[in-house]
């Protein structure tokens, strides 16, 4: 891998990333909805104050944000802060920054896609490896069947029949909420008890949603394999069952998987904002879907591009990364 | 050995039709996915021809009831019968399932025959533009188009239209690849020695024999279709007025309708939906069997 390999990656991050940018940018400027208006609306029709004070105060803050200016001049004023790494400030949660959104949001849909993610994959390749393997006895080539039935249906609809039999007609878990109603935020067992018990739900929607995707193309990859010659000689050097299975036949079979991994993240992203909003938590999604409802757009700008970013940037480092796990490609 | 001769009238070549029912015998999933298709279609119709479409929308029948056998599916918050409400959604997420479906493979067969055909510059362009694309989310994008739309002016056909504006990558990639190898195949060539022109060999020659991976990517686009419209319209972006699937899932959510009992709201779209995205799924694996025989299931 030379530098030059990485730099044209890097290089190509920046144009998605940019792409990105500037796609957002202008759709919410095409529409005819104003966001500011829209929000003292609201304030001057519950009483306060009258149409000329109304008028005052939306163009002051057409001035605050910049929106009198040009739309190439706000453009290049949001590409170059935006380099700076300035989010800018939410229209509609004033003062609240976007970038204090975002953090906000984010703990809850990282703790809830990473953990469900990571866990679909380890539980889906290593399925999808054992119902390929001849040795493996019966019982365990099943396990992975409902699972692949399982994949055409989205992790939402999942998730309402999850809400439907777990949570409305056994009532095990509650049917939405990060937390219970009533409890504060803290750092203590039981809060995170809490939570636990309120994630476990989405958690499983978006795992039964994902899982058999992997083992169908694992399973794939494992018969292929299975032909090839080194196989073949590990068996009759006598080596064990167990070391064949990891050393000779995952190790190779899980390569074009870790591609695999870096190319699912996008739909990832999709199911969890989807999630988020069918179990009402306070992630990333809810905040997206907010911010649109009010078309406040600097922070869908925000929102948006932080998503973009993360995901783009993540496929990038796992393709980086990937000739630590595939030594041939190192040397070539 | 003996070996055995038959004569040419002791063999019979079979039918078309028993070749074709021999056929979809291998192809277990092509067929399972055209029969679930073809019980929505029907349930669709027997829907437009007994019901009256006016009962999917507001106050058209008492709100709240369970399903009965006066409202098989049950009623919602808004008083719209939910059997209405299937058949109508029903037909609309076909609707926009086939437009956009429609409409994208037509700009990806354009475009990947383009860039693999002429090459060059154009296809540096095309493929270019395809490969930053992919990277971003595209529901996200899909996400803030709708949003940034007037209310009012979200319909079927615009939710058609945003779904279909960031969908035509993968189409037009598959397209371009096949062309591609298709170009440097031996009829092209011979079409091309007998003077045969661009226009001649693209639809004479080409275009038929890519007619199996045009059919493919034409159930895919309306897969992905139906998908990306569900899910913008579950998360409260769709035509809010229509009973679309997504948009009824929506507001049974937004109403509470678990946590008020209303169990039935949310579950029927819920069902109907697991039916569409499986049969098209199926219907999908059964026509790359049909396209590309060399990736056949291995049993």
């Amino acid at each position: 891998m030379s530098i030059k390999i990485i730099l044209q990656r890097l290089a190509f991050l920046l144009i998605v990333i940019w792409s990105a940018a500037t796609i957002t940018f202008f759709i919410p400027r095409i529409s005819t909805r104003n966001p500011i208006r829209e929000r003292f609306g609201v304030l001057a029709r519950s009483g306060g104050f009258s149409p000329q004070d109304m008028e005052q105060i939306v163009q002051s803050y057409n001035r605050k944000f910049g929106l009198d200016k040009p739309l190439i001049q706000q453009y290049w004023d949001y590409v170059s802060s935006l380099a700076r790494g300035d989010l800018g400030v939410s229209l509609f949660k004033f003062p609240k920054t976007v970038a204090e959104l975002i953090m906000e949001a984010l703990p809850w849909t990282i703790g809830l896609l990473l953990v469900t993610t990571v866990l679909s994959f380890i539980i889906g390749n290593l399925l999808g490896a054992i119902a390929a393997w001849p040795h493996a006895p019966g019982w365990m080539r099943g396990v992975a069947t409902p699972f692949v039935m399982l994949m055409g249906v989205p992790p939402v609809l999942l998730g309402v029949f999850l809400l439907f039999f777990v949570a409305f007609r056994m009532k095990i878990f509650p049917l939405g909420g990060a937390y219970s109603i009533g409890i504060v935020p803290s750092q203590t067992v039981e809060f995170y008890l809490d939570v636990l018990r309120h994630m476990l739900l989405p958690a499983l929607a978006l795992i039964f949603g994902q899982v058999g995707g992997w083992v169908l193309s694992m399973r794939g990859m494992g018969i292929t394999i299975q032909g090839e010659d080194y196989v073949n000689f590990a068996e009759h050097k006598g080596l064990g069952a167990y070391t064949i299975f990891k050393d000779y036949y995952l190790r190779n079979a899980m390569l074009p998987q870790v591609t695999g991994f870096a190319l699912a993240l996008g739909s990832v992203i999709t199911s969890g904002i989807i999630i988020e909003q069918l179990f009402a938590l306070p992630g990333i999604g809810t905040a997206l879907i907010d911010a649109i409802k009010f078309n406040d757009f600097l922070a869908i700008y925000g929102i948006v591009l932080f998503i973009t970013i993360a995901v783009a940037s993540l496929m990038v480092m796992v393709e980086l990364l990937y000739p630590l796990i595939d030594p041939r490609i190192r040397k070539g | 050995m003996t070996s055995a001769t038959i004569t040419l009238s002791e063999f019979q070549q079979p039918s078309r039709l028993t070749l074709l029912f021999r056929y979809l015998r291998r192809n277990i999933s092509l067929v399972v996915g055209l029969f679930i298709i073809l019980g929505l279609v029907a349930f669709t119709v027997i829907g437009f021809l007994t019901l009256d479409t006016k009962d999917a929308y507001p106050l058209s029948a008492k709100a709240r009831q369970p399903p009965s056998l006066e409202y098989p599916f049950g009623t919602d918050f808004f008083g719209r019968d939910l059997y209405a409400a299937m058949v109508v959604g029903m037909w609309q997420t076909a609707l926009i399932g086939v437009l956009a479906g429609a409409i994208g493979t037509f700009i990806g067969v354009v475009l990947g025959f383009t860039s693999a055909y002429f090459g060059g510059l154009i296809d540096g362009g095309i493929k270019g533009v395809c490969q930053v694309l992919t990277p971003i989310p595209v529901f996200l994008i899909q996400v803030v188009i709708a949003g940034s739309l007037d209310k009012r002016s979200v319909t079927i056909y615009t939710m058609a239209l945003i779904v279909v504006l960031l969908s035509w990558m993968g189409p037009t990639l598959v397209i371009r690849s096949q062309v591609l190898s298709m170009k440097e195949r031996q009829f092209v060539s011979v079409a091309k020695l007998s003077g045969l022109g661009d226009g001649g060999i693209i639809f004479g020659e080409m275009l038929p024999n890519l007619l199996p991976f045009i059919a493919a990517a034409f159930v895919g686009q309306v897969f992905s279709a139906v998908f990306a419209s569900f899910y913008l319209a579950v998360v409260g972006l769709g035509p809010l007025r229509e009973p679309l699937l997504g948009n009824t899932i929506w507001a049974a959510q937004t109403q509470g309708a678990f946590f008020n009992g209303w169990w039935w709201w949310p579950l029927a779209p819920a069902v109907a939906m697991v039916l569409i995205l499986s049969s098209l799924a199926l219907i999908n694996m059964g026509l790359d069997e049909l396209a590309n025989p060399r990736v056949r299931r291995t049993e």
